[in-house]
């Protein structure tokens, strides 16, 4: 028996509607604008239909290699989506006991999460500054030729730019092991020991499964957020610089529906990875309502 | 998820010499003992070079030298007297730094406002009007998709509607409510708040609505029963028991605005100051102690504003 809705239902979901008309209505309107024909500008009405702007972003928008940065941005996407997984989850382990600096550990990665991500960012380019030229005064100290001739920096993608992306991701994920933990059924682990399960056993083939559908969702979260950063990067990832800060750049000079094209297809990588986490996490659900154990269902 | 974690870190300081194994203990136990540290030193040692050891270079560098081509070791505060170049001598005028703290200043509070009144307005339909789980889940990942998106591109995504030739523009001169279209909508302070405010109501909505889901139904009820009306049980039950929510989703709108500077320049058109952009412009000239000494003074005032938010809260619980 259902109560009847009170009439404040209706006004909250009339509001909480337009709240999501708001967040995607703009978003639709570049995403239609990006199909543009050639003759198309950067507002309504649209002028014909076509894929002209996909072709011409294919094409290099001047001295930008699209391409370049798109795969480059891809490949930390999914170094940072791994990395962020395993740190998390052996974080959240650990933090299931008591450990000295525990309390500093957790209270650190709450600060590198409110910290203004450009504080952070020029933290690690002075670092790296600091530490090139503390190489390159070895280098001369020593007189190592390899270094006096070849060397230039340290910072780059996958050392400097990593490192800026896993101190906004990993917050998160220790977030969601927090919350998983939180949740978590020790009689499980326990039951497991009893059994002879030696600590890795036991975390293979009973933790891992239980807490498996989290994962997906720290993965999605290491992923997007590394896709799509800007602030963090902006001074820390040296000479190349990922999709998200090229598209920042062309903000000011590109006036043609190119740059949604871009929006376009940057959008499509994210809600793809959206949706396989999403259906993933689904399906291992499925599974364990189908597969689930039928303890106190009356088999005896 | 957010209070999870919160709970959590109460617990962690009781830890003490007595939870170590005994002397004697098994050899496997003394193992496991050691299990935390190898667990978490990963995520520490990230921490450590990515975050705490980068803090700690920005603090040291603000008090160094630099020429055109390089940063040199000294202490002097040429810095800091930079970043507040002339502003006792223009008192009471405002001068660049005092000016730009203002502006962003001013930011933090509208978008705070927006943001707080809207994300409480949805995290309280979801938490309270939506009647099964299933719609629950389904209606919050319809919230939290455009946040795994790219904000450059949620940014740029408001063109077509606010530009000069843009939807709005279209729609007030074609009805005749405007006689010629409206700059004011782009490229404004306008356009900068309403960016704010699209982008990160999610983050006032999560832990919001974390704390709602949390609020025992039978105190609303108990709250009917007694005769209260709909505004009373919301402004007596419901806010007083959201409100660890509304300041972890405070502190995060708050600090995230006072940093910006990508949505700013974007949304701004590039043509408003923030402190975040002063940074970024003179790390770009390479003037890395004065961008260092900039980031220190953020720095502090972003965590005096955390502190006094979370002071707030615990004075309101002793009373």
């Amino acid at each position: 028996m259902r109560e009847a809705r009170p009439a404040s239902f209706y006004a909250l979901a009339l509001f909480f509607g337009l709240f999501v008309l708001f967040l995607y209505g703009p978003m639709i309107t570049i995403l239609v604008l990006s199909f543009q024909g050639p003759q198309g500008g950067l507002t309504f009405p649209l002028n014909g239909l076509s894929l002209h702007w996909f072709g011409s972003l294919w094409n290099g928008i001047g001295v930008i290699d699209i391409g370049a940065a798109l795969r480059r941005s891809l490949w930390l996407g999914v170094v940072v989506m791994l990395l962020t997984v395993v740190i998390s989850v052996m974080a959240g382990l650990a933090f299931r006991r008591r450990f000295r600096g525990a309390a500093l550990l957790f209270y650190v990665a709450i600060a590198s999460l409110i910290m203004p991500s450009i504080v952070v960012s020029l933290g690690i380019a002075l670092e790296f500054r600091i530490l090139d030229d503390s190489i390159k005064a070895l280098g001369d100290a020593w007189e190592i030729e390899a270094v006096q001739r070849g060397y230039t920096t340290a910072m780059g993608l996958f050392t400097s730019g990593l490192g800026a992306h896993l101190s906004w991701t990993l917050p998160f994920g220790l977030l969601i092991m927090f919350a998983v933990f939180n949740r978590f059924d020790r009689r499980y682990e326990e039951a497991a020991r009893d059994l002879g399960a030696t600590p890795w056993q036991s975390f293979r083939h009973v933790v891992l499964p239980i807490v498996a559908p989290s994962l997906i969702g720290i993965a999605l979260f290491g992923f997007t957020l590394s896709w799509d950063e800007v602030a963090r990067s902006s001074q820390a990832l040296g000479s190349r610089n990922t999709l998200p800060l090229e598209l920042r750049g062309l903000t000011t000079t590109v006036t043609t529906p190119v740059i949604y094209a871009l929006g376009t297809v940057t959008t499509g990588i994210s809600m793809t990875v959206i949706g396989i986490c999403l259906a993933l996490a689904m399906m291992v659900q499925r599974r364990r309502r189908r597969q689930g154990t039928d303890a106190g269902r009356g088999m005896l | 998820m957010l209070r999870d974690a919160a709970l959590s870190a109460e617990a962690i300081p009781g830890e003490t010499a007595r939870d170590r194994p005994r002397a004697g203990a098994m050899a496997s136990r003394r193992a496991g003992a050691l299990a935390p540290y190898w667990q978490a030193a990963p995520m520490a040692l990230v921490f450590l070079l990515f975050f705490v050891l980068p803090l700690l270079v920005t603090l040291i560098v603000s008090f160094w030298n630099y020429t055109e081509y390089s940063i040199e070791p000294a202490f002097t505060l040429d810095n800091y007297r930079e970043v507040f170049d002339g502003c006792l001598a223009d008192l009471p005028g405002l001068c660049t730094t005092f000016k730009t703290y203002l502006s962003t200043l001013k930011f933090c509070l509208i978008v705070w406002a927006s943001t707080l009144l809207i994300g409480f307005t949805v995290a309280y339909f979801l938490a309270f009007h939506v009647r099964t789980m299933t719609m629950q889940i389904v209606l919050f990942l319809l919230c939290t998709i455009p946040f795994w998106t790219s904000n450059v591109i949620r940014m740029i995504s408001w063109i077509p509607l606010l530009g000069r030739n843009g939807l709005i523009n279209q729609a007030l001169v074609g009805t005749g409510l405007a006689g010629s279209p409206q700059e004011w909508l782009l490229y404004s302070d306008f356009s900068v708040v309403l960016a704010f405010v699209h982008l990160y109501t999610l983050f006032m909505v999560v832990p919001i609505f974390n704390s709602m889901m949390r609020i025992d139904r039978a105190l609303v009820e108990a709250a009917y029963d007694s005769g209260a009306s709909g505004w009373q049980t919301l402004w007596n039950v419901v806010i007083p028991l959201s409100k660890p929510g509304i300041a972890i989703g405070s502190i995060f709108v708050i600090t995230i605005v006072m940093g910006d500077f990508v949505t700013i320049g974007v949304m701004g058109g590039q043509q408003i100051a923030s402190i975040g952009k002063i940074i970024n412009v003179q790390v770009n000239y390479l003037q890395f102690p004065i961008a260092a000494a900039n980031a220190v003074v953020l720095l502090v005032l972003v965590l005096l504003i955390i502190w006094a938010l979370t002071r707030m809260i615990d004075i309101r619980k002793e009373l």
